[in-house]
């Protein structure tokens, strides 16, 4: 259960804490943690996310659920270190708390059975899609899951998505593992095979030039797809706007709009602008981490 | 007679309020005004006539008792003085400073017809202050009921409506969307106009009360109104979920990089503490010329907060004049004293960016005065051919806040009327849905935190008797 921790920290919140109940280290940038939180796990569907804090001066961080257990109350993320407060997490381990974990957020993914779903997962995106791709099976889907990583070190979960595909097929950009190839390659070589009639529903989840290079793709054999976008965000509630993007000439925020949008209609290169509005200060931020830092910072 | 003997012996003017320095607190995010003393404060309490009619409490929304702690305050019950104020009033520290005072309690106060009126709000922020720095006493709770009441959303309206369910014996959870308790007053309004450790102390006296807060629980979201209703056990539910939905212009150009509603700017800058990054980590851009567009208070804090991160430039930009700005006078003032630039009479019609999608430029038009319309001010009209460029290169986008949609919308059977407002009694906070009852910004539309807590307590005293009769 949730644990009311009877002390006062510095913002002066009492807070509820989030313990780590496991961790699991998939490469030097890419970890894995099962957390205690009944609340979200009671109520969470595939396609949502969480917001975690790490502490009284940390970010909120929007994270896709990976993975839940409603009968122990878990919660499974998935995170690639990309900047200062990433690190900082995964320097976490398991019997750590989290200060702030908060969701279920946004809209589920529409799940109903269309007969046969490829699921497009790369990179990081491959823990975001599994619970989608294991929905979609559920709900009587013939599921083709297509997964890829620059380089064999990066790929995770093969187990896993195995089971909630109906098939796998596995990619990577350097052929250090299975073959060698994009995963929008093996895509196409799917629907070529397949026929793109045959095909009523594509979902792709990964790097924005991933997503949007699937949609180039699947725009042309004119095969619906579903994006989820991981847009820079504040609250994650609706409440500030930070996570708004055009999609089919509309303004939408991809916290309580999304994370879900039809592919075809987004602004990709609205997002991609928008995406680096902080770079400049993500590295400043890590600098700051590498001088405060007394183990020397990121490893 | 009584007014040739007030003219003699009280003093005309209200104490001034020390604040810093202009040109100093126009850099830093300490408190602008710093607070009467306790000589000071006995002396502004003394000026108060005791009206035997009370004109003042009629223009509070939550009838404070106003000539009595003011009396005590002049006979230095400190004590009695904050503990009668608590009586009708749950969040006093944080009404003493945001309260628009001159059209409430101090419009109508007798001595404001010949005189200043007395610094009420000033005199209850004295009391508030001085009680946080000595320790609180918690006012008595009734015996315990045994019915369950959930609060959503911990802004004013959420924490007056808990407050007084709690001390009338109620057991009372608040569930709060972000990580910290407070709403507006955490993340909207700034730190150097009500500090956020005071917010917290506030919050903490409910907790003595035995209101239980839950941060990081979106209802509508972990679970709904009904599901609280139905499998949590809650015999009653209050919604003030705020006005949390920012508004955009919908003008070509607001996607670019370097706008921001006034919302995201104001909750980067207070509830996540962006003036203090590095050492917090979330940051906030500020470019050297931020034009701020609308004229109400939540503009005139983010061009005051702008000027704060940094900026060279703060701009409000308004399509009416002076006269029309919905701003507290005293805030407009402030922000004028620190440096504020008022570009009236103007409106953008579009934002202009580079190749990297950053903000290099407003396009804008000027106005004239027109006829007055509906709201009795003299509507704005556009000059035509009057285009012309302003450089900025930050815009804030403070045009209002719509109600957040997360908790109307997945309730059952609440009605809403067409701009998305929970349809509520304004007399008992009654929604459409039995048990379920909704009050402040939600209901009304964008208000004031002295408004919203008026209707949480209105609410307060619906559900007190809906759960007696029950």
């Amino acid at each position: 259960m949730v644990k009311f921790v009877d002390k006062k920290h510095e913002g002066g919140e009492w807070s509820s804490m989030f313990k780590i109940l496991e961790k699991q280290v998939h490469s030097p940038v890419i970890k894995q943690f099962v957390v205690e939180a009944p609340r979200v796990a009671k109520s969470c569907k595939a396609g949502q996310f969480i917001i975690l804090g790490i502490n009284e001066e940390g970010e909120r961080i929007p994270l896709t659920i990976a993975d839940f257990d409603r009968e122990k109350g878990t919660i499974t993320i998935v995170f690639q270190e990309v900047g200062k407060s990433t690190i900082q997490l995964g320097a976490m381990e398991a019997g750590d708390y989290i200060k702030d974990f908060v969701g279920p957020l946004g809209e589920p993914t529409h799940i109903e059975n269309v007969g046969t779903v490829i699921c497009v997962a790369g990179g990081v995106g491959i823990a975001p899609v599994h619970p989608i791709a294991r929905a979609f099976k559920e709900s009587g889907n013939h599921v083709i899951g297509i997964m890829g990583a620059r380089t064999k070190d990066l790929l995770f979960w093969e187990d896993k998505m195995g089971e909630a595909c109906s098939e796998l097929n596995v990619t990577t950009d350097d052929g250090s593992y299975v073959r060698q190839g994009f995963v929008t390659e093996v895509l196409k070589d799917i629907i070529e095979q397949k026929g793109k009639e045959n095909i009523p529903l594509v979902i792709a989840i990964g790097p924005q030039p991933m997503m949007r290079a699937v949609c180039n793709m699947t725009k042309e054999y004119g095969i619906k797809t579903i994006v989820s976008l991981n847009a820079l965000m504040v609250d994650g509630t609706g409440m500030c706007g930070c996570c708004r993007i055009t999609v089919g000439e509309e303004t939408k925020f991809v916290c309580v709009d999304g994370p879900d949008f039809d592919g075809h209609k987004v602004d990709w290169s609205e997002l991609a602008l928008r995406q680096v509005y902080f770079k400049s200060e993500e590295q400043l931020a890590l600098e700051y981490r590498e001088c405060t830092c007394g183990n020397g910072g990121a490893k | 007679m009584a007014d040739e003997k007030a003219k003699k012996t009280i003093d005309p003017h209200k104490h001034e309020m020390p604040v810093q320095e202009a040109s100093v607190r126009a850099h830093n995010f300490e408190e602008v005004a710093l607070g009467y003393d306790e000589e000071t404060a006995v002396a502004e309490a003394k000026r108060c006539l005791q009206c035997k009619n009370e004109p003042c409490r009629k223009g509070c929304p939550v009838s404070v008792y106003i000539p009595q702690f003011i009396k005590l305050i002049a006979e230095r019950d400190f004590e009695g003085a904050i503990a009668k104020n608590k009586e009708k009033n749950a969040l006093p520290a944080v009404c003493g400073r945001v309260c628009p005072q001159e059209n409430q309690c101090e419009k109508y106060c007798t001595l404001g017809k010949k005189f200043d009126p007395v610094g009420i709000g000033r005199l209850e922020r004295f009391i508030a202050d001085r009680e946080l720095k000595m320790g609180v006493t918690v006012p008595e709770v009734a015996p315990p009921t045994g019915k369950k009441v959930a609060v959503i959303g911990s802004g004013p309206s959420g924490l007056t409506c808990a407050a007084d369910l709690a001390k009338l014996g109620h057991d009372v959870t608040v569930f709060e969307a972000l990580h910290v308790a407070g709403g507006v007053l955490m993340y909207g309004i700034p730190q150097f106009r009500l500090p956020k450790e005071v917010v917290q102390a506030e919050v903490d006296n409910l907790r003595k009360l035995g209101v239980k807060i839950e941060v990081n629980s979106v209802v509508g979201k972990f679970a709904t109104v009904d599901e609280l209703m139905e499998e949590e056990g809650f015999d009653a539910v209050y919604i003030g979920t705020g006005a949390g939905l920012p508004y955009f212009m919908g003008i070509p150009g607001e996607n670019a990089c370097g706008v921001y509603s006034a919302n995201e700017f104001l909750t980067r800058t207070n509830l996540m503490k962006a003036y203090l990054f590095p050492k917090y980590d979330t940051p906030i851009k500020i470019g050297k010329k931020v034009a701020v567009l609308g004229g109400g208070n939540v503009a005139m804090d983010g061009a005051r907060t702008a000027l704060r991160l940094g900026a060279e430039e703060s701009h409000i930009v308004y399509r009416r004049s002076h006269d029309e700005l919905p701003a507290r006078k005293e805030e407009a003032e402030h922000a004028e004293e620190e440096g504020v630039i008022f570009d009236l009479l103007t409106s953008p019609v579009e934002i202009l960016s580079n190749e990297e999608g950053w903000v290099t430029g407003m396009k804008c038009i000027k106005y004239e005065l027109g006829e007055p319309d509906a709201s009795g001010r003299r509507s704005p009209i556009a000059i035509p051919g009057s285009e012309f460029i302003m450089d900025v290169d930050t815009v804030v986008v403070a045009i209002g806040q719509g109600p957040n949609p997360l908790v109307p919308r997945t309730t059952k059977g609440l009605e809403l009327n067409k701009n998305g407002n929970i349809v509520a009694s304004l007399e008992t906070g009654a929604t459409s849905k039995p048990g379920v009852y909704a009050g402040g910004d939600v209901v009304t539309g964008a208000a004031t935190v002295i408004l919203a807590m008026g209707a949480g307590r209105t609410a307060a005293d619906s559900i007190h008797e809906y759960l007696t009769n029950k």
